[in-house]
């Protein structure tokens, strides 16, 4: 028969290893978007932004990587990741097409203070989007973040690991 | 009829006959408020007088009888027409005649079989309440008195750990162990969270008691959750082999037991949601369903002996064996 004061005492936990404890942690993944260039001459310009990923995370095939993508093939991402994934995609930063009409004051798509605004809220989307557990698991997302080049016609499918 | 002032009313008053010495327990009303009820237990005699106080003093009260009821029922809000009596128990006071006077009538109900314990919800209602009726020809006269019940138990004999581990694949597992799976109202929950793989950045942790009141059978079953407490039990990142202590008190949240299928028509189960939150604001989230019941009051030891109890419990204990093991580690 319990007597009324509770028996509170914590539960019996082996200790941590030593190395566990201050050893780097396995949930290292930090992705930079940089380094706007403007590429190509007229109308036939476009922005294009580098992606600098580090991580430790076994799923990464590499462990460092940088490519450069321009806005469009985050949209491509977001579109593929919406449709094949059960992820709440977050939404990209504005597609601005207002600027991309003449007569305007400034330079546009390529105005220095959009450009900046641009990347921040693309490496916000990219920081959200790969640290997903579920959309680690597409293809898309590995091919966009560490393939040399975005190939649309791939075949949709699941990262599994051995 | 007390309308052209012609004619004769009644107050009625229901008076328990223990009154000064039976306790009196708190019990939330429908509107939220808190009230204080005199308490029975299921076996406990109800007994009192019902006083009748004639308004206008001189003139004859007619009645076609005067009557007590004892009534335990459950009233289930979207249906309020119809409610649902499981006790329901009468004792004629007088046969239909005149009252001359202000009267006193004795009642008991022996040994009254209460089955279930009072209940206030969101969606139903079970009460007890003593009904005083002087029939008339137009119109009764009525008194109702609420009681409160509770039911008792006793220690379960079988009250086994809680432990499990779960997880997403390659992201995050944990292995959860709550120390018991049938808590009293006024016990505590002692745990402990033990992170296997962390691959995941983690903000903080919490714990949460999830109350869960079933209404309706069959297609038009109806669940309300609510969220009694969110306890916070881990800020910052862990890793690996990390293990995080719970220790969560009931006695400071309104609970109630758990009531499975009462009457076959409602139930409220209590649940602890282990909620996982990381940097991006994802919730990662593992529910389990503890069953809460109530403790009889039973006599207090003197503090002096509480205190002796719990001293004698820290000597020796695991706690200094651990710290003792990592003193050897580091050295």
């Amino acid at each position: 028969m319990a007597d009324a004061v509770a028996d509170t005492r914590r539960l019996y936990t082996k200790p941590q290893n030593l190395s566990d404890a201050y050893g780097p942690p396995s949930n290292f993944l930090e992705i930079d978007v940089g380094n706007p260039e403007t590429v190509g001459v007229g109308r036939g310009r476009f922005t294009t932004y580098e992606i600098r990923l580090k991580t430790n995370l076994p799923i990464f095939k590499l462990k460092e990587s940088c490519v450069r993508r321009r806005y469009s093939d985050f949209e491509w991402l977001r579109g593929e990741l919406e449709r094949e994934s059960k992820v709440v995609v977050p939404p990209l930063p504005g597609k601005a097409l207002f600027r991309q009409l003449p007569f305007r004051g400034d330079d546009g798509i390529f105005d220095d203070s959009f450009i900046e605004e641009r990347r921040q809220g693309l490496e916000q989307f990219l920081n959200k989007v790969a640290g997903h557990p579920l959309a680690q698991n597409e293809r898309c997302l590995h091919m966009f973040l560490q393939d040399e080049s975005v190939d649309k016609n791939y075949t949709p499918s699941k990262v599994r690991q051995a | 009829m007390s309308f052209f002032g012609f004619g004769q009313s009644a107050d009625i008053d229901i008076v328990l006959s223990d009154g000064e010495t039976r306790k009196k327990a708190e019990h939330k009303t429908e509107d939220g408020k808190k009230d204080k009820y005199f308490l029975f237990y299921d076996g406990e005699t109800v007994s009192g007088k019902v006083n009748v106080t004639l308004k206008n003093p001189g003139k004859r009260l007619e009645h076609y009888g005067i009557k007590i009821e004892f009534v335990g029922q459950i009233e289930l809000y979207y249906d309020r027409g119809n409610h649902h009596e499981f006790v329901s128990l009468v004792k004629d006071l007088a046969r239909p005649g005149e009252l001359s006077s202000s009267q006193s009538f004795d009642f008991e109900f022996a040994h009254v079989e209460k089955p279930y314990e009072s209940y206030t919800g969101q969606n139903v209602k079970l009460r007890y309440f003593l009904r005083a009726t002087i029939s008339r020809r137009l119109n009764d006269i009525t008194k109702e008195m609420d009681i409160v019940v509770h039911t008792l138990c006793t220690f379960p004999e079988l009250n086994s750990s809680i432990k499990m581990e779960v997880g997403i694949e390659d992201c995050l597992h944990i292995e959860f162990e709550y120390n018991k799976s049938k808590y009293h109202l006024k016990d505590v929950i002692v745990g402990k969270i033990y992170f296997l793989l962390v691959r995941i950045k983690i903000k903080h942790m919490e714990i949460d008691i999830i109350k869960r009141e079933t209404t309706g059978t069959g297609p038009s079953v109806y669940h309300e959750n609510d969220t009694i407490a969110k306890y916070e039990i881990m800020d910052g990142a862990p890793v690996r082999g990390e293990s995080i202590p719970i220790r969560l008190f009931l006695a400071g949240y309104e609970l109630t037991p758990t009531m499975k299928d009462v009457n076959k028509k409602f139930s409220v189960r209590y649940y602890l949601n282990l909620v996982l939150i990381d940097e991006e604001e994802r919730r990662y989230f593992k529910q389990q369903e503890i069953t809460l019941w109530r403790k009889g009051d039973i006599v207090r030891r003197s503090m002096s002996q509480q205190a002796a109890i719990a001293s004698q419990r820290f000597e020796g204990s695991n706690s200094t064996n651990a710290l003792a093991q990592t003193k050897e580690a580091s050295s």
